[in-house]
Formats: structure tokens, sequence, C-alpha cells
């Protein structure tokens, strides 16, 4: 049989889901923990990084204001690779499943709209959010620093800090629609939320071992074991956007490879001579679109399972 | 004959192995008011969400109003109102919210939509409680909230799917009252229930649904006429002699059955009432009392599911 064909355009209604969603989660109480947190983190990090900061050695200070870190507590960064995807999968776990245990959903599409743009709209509302606190928490640590430090930033220290503003969102997107495939997925937020998180944590703490043991039996030859590593060490998304933030704030990175090793912790080290925005662009232009694409990729999968889904039980 | 507003055509979903739709054959004119009956399971919500488009069927098709709902449901759902058994909404927002979020669905624009939630809610009695959170809400006003919904998309269809399941006797009532309403406005209504009294209270025709397949269809009269026989049934109490035979060779009575000494039931095709009386008075017997019952929904459904499913 033919499939028929839809008339009407899949993205009527679209805005509308946005602007109520965004309205939820920004009234939510769930986001206003959340945007405590990370105001929280925000605030200790400069602080402790502006102990560690005057003005004048340094050609990317601003660049540091992210970056550095004192003992005990990691820096602004280190946080960011976890209460992005905490705040991206808190978003997302109950977007549709929380629809559907409301008995809303069936009420919704029961208005002329098509189910993409209420996929698409909460997805959207989401990234949204989340780039509106990321981007108020960047505004004000630049802000604080000019303060403090009593110099602006250089154009290329805030190109440098948009594009990794950006490489975080992107991050964000991942877990947000990792996030949201789950809420298609099971019926249970709770289920989903755990899915989620135990998804994350399987990268942040598991992937490096199982790396490492898997790159180790495949392997023949020690550069071939170290490519294999780089090669599978990378499908984590946590490596993509902790290769991507280590080239936009630390311009000394020159490659990344066997000699560098991937924790953030340690951009202390400098190589004299930085590289240009465009170089350090180039470098990690395959880690940004892959952390862009991996979020098309999940928003897709949740696509196609909603489209698919019944709307009844 | 009116206009068709629904029709379908070998309409059949099939859910893996369960066949939950099959074959039917629907067609509900202009202004009517159309009841889907039939227990749990048998297939009135899955045929309901076909006709929205919100399901596909697995073959056959649907026209409503013209639009077929698999290809243009936006034209479908813009021109009917929905509502879902156990409608939802959320809590945290108050009615006038919820409202204005489905008037934006609908692209209404901002002061059309706000007059015609304004005269939806004072319609079904919300206007006082317009502003409150809807997790305040009791179920008899989560369902006036829906039928609020419904009318501020002005349509020409309404779909209820088991509206009156879980109200109080007295929200029913309203419920029905509401119905009736919508009724005089020539809206076409497709109502869905297993409250058989409530569906024959307000429906024109009903069909009768069974694993699937629509297996009677008709006015509730023309129902009680194929199940169980007399559509008509005469209650008489008279003192004297039997009157089983005399009854029985009254033109157009179906059956005639003593339920107690001196009290006959005849079931007939028409009202006999007239006939009756003389036959009993004529055969020398007191006439006390002679009533005529009206068939009842609830009657033909039990006759028909008791049977077990017979061909009609």
């Amino acid at each position: 049989m033919m499939k028929p064909r839809r008339e009407g355009s899949p993205w009527r209604g679209l805005w509308a889901v946005v602007a109520k969603e965004m309205a939820d989660h920004l009234t939510s109480v769930r986001m206003g923990i959340l945007e405590v947190i990370v105001l929280l983190t925000a605030a200790v990090t400069l602080y402790m990084a502006l102990q560690n900061l005057r003005s004048g050695s340094d050609q990317f200070l601003f660049l540091r204001l992210f970056t550095t870190a004192q003992d005990p507590l990691p820096a602004f960064v280190g946080f960011l690779g976890f209460l992005v995807p905490l705040i991206a999968i808190a978003l997302g776990f109950d977007s549709i499943n929380g629809e559907f245990n409301r008995r809303t959903l069936s009420r919704i599409l029961a208005q002329p709209i098509y189910r993409d743009a209420l996929l698409l709209g909460k997805f959207l509302a989401g990234l949204f959010t989340l780039a509106l606190v990321l981007t108020a928490i960047w505004l004000m640590i630049i802000g604080l620093g000019i303060f403090r430090l009593g110099v602006p930033p250089t154009g290329e220290e805030v190109a440098r800090g948009l594009l990794f503003l950006v490489a975080t969102i992107a991050y964000g997107g991942i877990w947000l629609g990792l996030a949201m495939v789950f809420s298609v997925r099971f019926r249970q937020p709770a289920t989903a939320a755990l899915a989620a998180i135990a998804t994350w944590l399987f990268f942040t703490v598991f992937w490096g071992m199982l790396v490492g043991l898997v790159a180790q039996g495949l392997a023949k030859g020690v550069l071939n074991q170290i490519q294999l590593e780089l090669f599978l060490a990378r499908l984590s998304p946590n490596t993509l956007y902790a290769e991507a933030v280590l080239a936009f704030l630390n311009p000394a990175v020159r490659a990344f490879g066997p000699l560098v090793p991937l924790q953030l912790i340690q951009l202390q080290w400098a190589v004299p001579t930085p590289l240009p925005l465009s170089q350090s662009l180039a470098l990690v232009w395959p880690q940004l679109t892959g952390l862009i694409a991996g979020t098309i990729v999940l928003f897709a999968i949740g696509y196609v399972l909603f489209q698919r889904q019944e709307i009844r039980a | 004959m009116n206009e068709i507003i629904i029709e379908t055509q070998n309409l059949t979903k099939r859910y893996g192995d369960v066949l939950a739709v099959d074959n039917l054959n629907l067609k509900v004119s202009a202004g009517e008011v159309f009841g889907v009956l039939g227990p749990n399971g048998s297939g009135k919500t899955t045929t309901i969400l076909m006709l929205l488009g919100l399901t596909e069927p697995t073959a056959g098709w649907a026209r409503v109003l013209g639009f077929d709902p698999m290809r243009q449901p936006l034209e479908v759902k813009s021109r009917v109102g929905y509502l879902p058994d156990q409608v939802g909404f959320y809590d945290e927002l108050t009615a006038r919210e919820n409202l204005s979020y489905t008037a934006k669905l609908n692209g209404l624009s901002r002061p059309v939509a706000q007059r015609r939630i304004n005269d939806a809610l004072e319609r079904m009695g919300l206007a006082d409680v317009a502003d409150r959170r809807v997790g305040t809400f009791s179920r008899g006003m989560r369902q006036r909230l829906g039928v609020a919904e419904i009318l501020l998309k002005h349509p020409q269809v309404i779909i209820l799917d088991e509206p009156t399941l879980g109200l109080d006797p007295e929200a029913a009532r309203e419920f029905l009252q509401i119905i009736r309403a919508l009724k005089e406005e020539k809206i076409t209504v497709l109502l869905s229930s297993h409250l058989l009294h409530q569906v024959q209270a307000v429906c024109d025709r009903v069909g009768l649904f069974s694993q699937g397949k629509m297996v009677l269809e008709g006015t509730v009269v023309e129902l009680a006429r194929q199940v169980l026989g007399g559509a008509y049934r005469l209650q008489l109490r008279a003192i004297g002699p039997d009157l089983s035979e005399a009854l029985r060779k009254i033109p157009g009575a179906v059956s005639v059955t003593m339920l107690d000494s001196n009290f006959y039931q005849v079931e007939a095709q028409e009202d006999l009432r007239a006939e009756v009386a003389r036959v009993a008075v004529q055969a020398g017997a007191k006439l006390l009392s002679l009533g005529l019952e009206e068939p009842s929904l609830d009657e033909v459904y039990q006759r028909y599911f008791q049977g077990g499913v017979k061909s009609v």
C-alpha cells in the first residue's frame, strides 16, 4: 500500500509549543534548583580563579576565568562537564511520558498540529532554556571578570568564549536528545531519568576503562593501540566536549593525540606560542560537528519512536 | 437524507494478532447524535482515533467532513472537537491558561481567542474559577473544561469518548444537558459510552460494537425490535380467566409471558395498549392496570451479549 502523503505544515503550532514549554521550564521548581546550583558553582569557581589570577602576565586572562582550578575544587569547565548533562536530562526526561501520564497527550494531538511540532517544540524549548541559563552565567563570569581584573576582554577572547558556549550548548543538546528518547521509550518518567543518568555515568566512569581494555585486546602494536583508544574514547560525548573546550579555552593546544592527556585539569601547561583562533577551530571542527551531529541523530531516533507510538496504551 | 459528515469504508485496525476494528462501515449524517456503544475493548476508541488521524488504519478508509484523516489530519482536527476519555489538563496552569494554549495551537489570534475563551468558560459555568489552577478542579469541572476547550474551536463535529465516565449522577445529568444543547446548534456529535441509559437519552442513532465490528445499528426502537423481537413491552394486571391465549392472538403481539398469576407481559411491535385492554375486557377479566414500558437499550445490550455473538 502506498504511504499517504500528509498535507499541511508539520511545523504548525511549533512556536506555541516552544513558548508554553519554555514558560514551564523557567517557572518550574526543578529549574530553579538547578539554576541555584549552577550559579553557586560559577560564583565559587570564579572567586577561586580570581584569587589566582592577577592581571598582566597572561595573554588570555579571561579564558583562564573558566579554566583555573584550585584544590580541592575543579575549574568551572570541570563542573560544567557534569552540570550540563544534569540540567539537560532534567529538562527532557519527562517531556513525552509526562504528557502521557497527565493524559494531556491525546488532547494536545487532537489540536490541528502534527506530532513533529510537539516533539521539536519541546526539544527546542529545552535547548533554549539551557542556552539561556548558560549564556546568563557566561555573561556573569565575563562581567565580573571585567569588574575585578580591570581590563576588557580582547576580541579573540570573546570569540573563543562564545565558541566554548556553543560547544557547551551542543553538548547539552546530546543529553537533552537522549533524555527525550528515553521519555518517548519509557512510560515512567523515573525510569527515563534513571536510564539517562545511567548512560551518563557509563560514559563518565566506565567508558574510559572499557576503552583501555578493548584497545589493549584488539590492537596490534603500541601506536595502533593508542589510535584505537583515541577513536573509541571519542565515541563518548564527554571526550568530544572535553577536547572542544580544551582547544577553545587553551590556545596553546595544538593537537590531540597520543601526547595530549584528555583531562581538562591539565589546561595549565602552556606552550609559548598560542594558536590563532581559526586554527583552534579547525582543530576541533570534527569534535564540534560530532556533538551537533550526535544531537541531531538522537533527536531523529526520538522522532521515529514518537511517530510510531500509539497514543493509547 | 442529510449530508454525510462521518463515513468509513471497511475501516480496519490490527494490533499484532488482535483485530481491534474489523471492516467498519459507518455513516453519520449532519446534525445527528450518534452513539457508539460497546464493552471495553470493542474498538470504540480505536475507531475514534482513526477518525482523527491519530492512529493509522491497517486497511480501509475514513472521511470526516469530506477530509481524509490520514492525509489531511490538520483539516480534520481544526474542525472536529475531541474530548478523550479521562481528559487531562496541565494542573499547574489555570483553566484560562490551559485554554489559551489550545487556542494558540489552533492558530486563533489573541483577541478572538480571548473572546472565545471567555464565552466558553461562561457557558460551561467555569467563569468564576477561570483563574484557578486546574489541579484544584473536580472531575466534573475538568470534564466541563474539556467541553469548553472544544467549544472554543467552534467545531462542526464533536467526538466524545466516554464523557460521563466517573462523573457523579448529577454531573452526568448536567453533561447530557450539554450534549442536548450542542445538538440544538446542529453540531454533529459522536458519543462513545457504555452507559446505556445515557446514550439512549441523547442519541438519535446507536451503533453497537462488539469485537471490532458494528454488529447492530439504528435507532433504539429499531435495535429493540431486532434483538428483543418486540420493541414495545406491555404489562397487564387483570383478575379473571387466563388471558395468555387471547393476548397471543392479537395481531402484532410477538410473545406473551405470564409473570405472576394475573400478571402478563406482552411484547409487541407496536403500541397495542388499546387492543390488549379490549381483549382483556371481552374475555371477562377485571383490568387493574396496563402499562407500556419503553424499550431499553440496557436490555438490548444485555440480551445481545448474553446470547453471545449471533448474526442478526
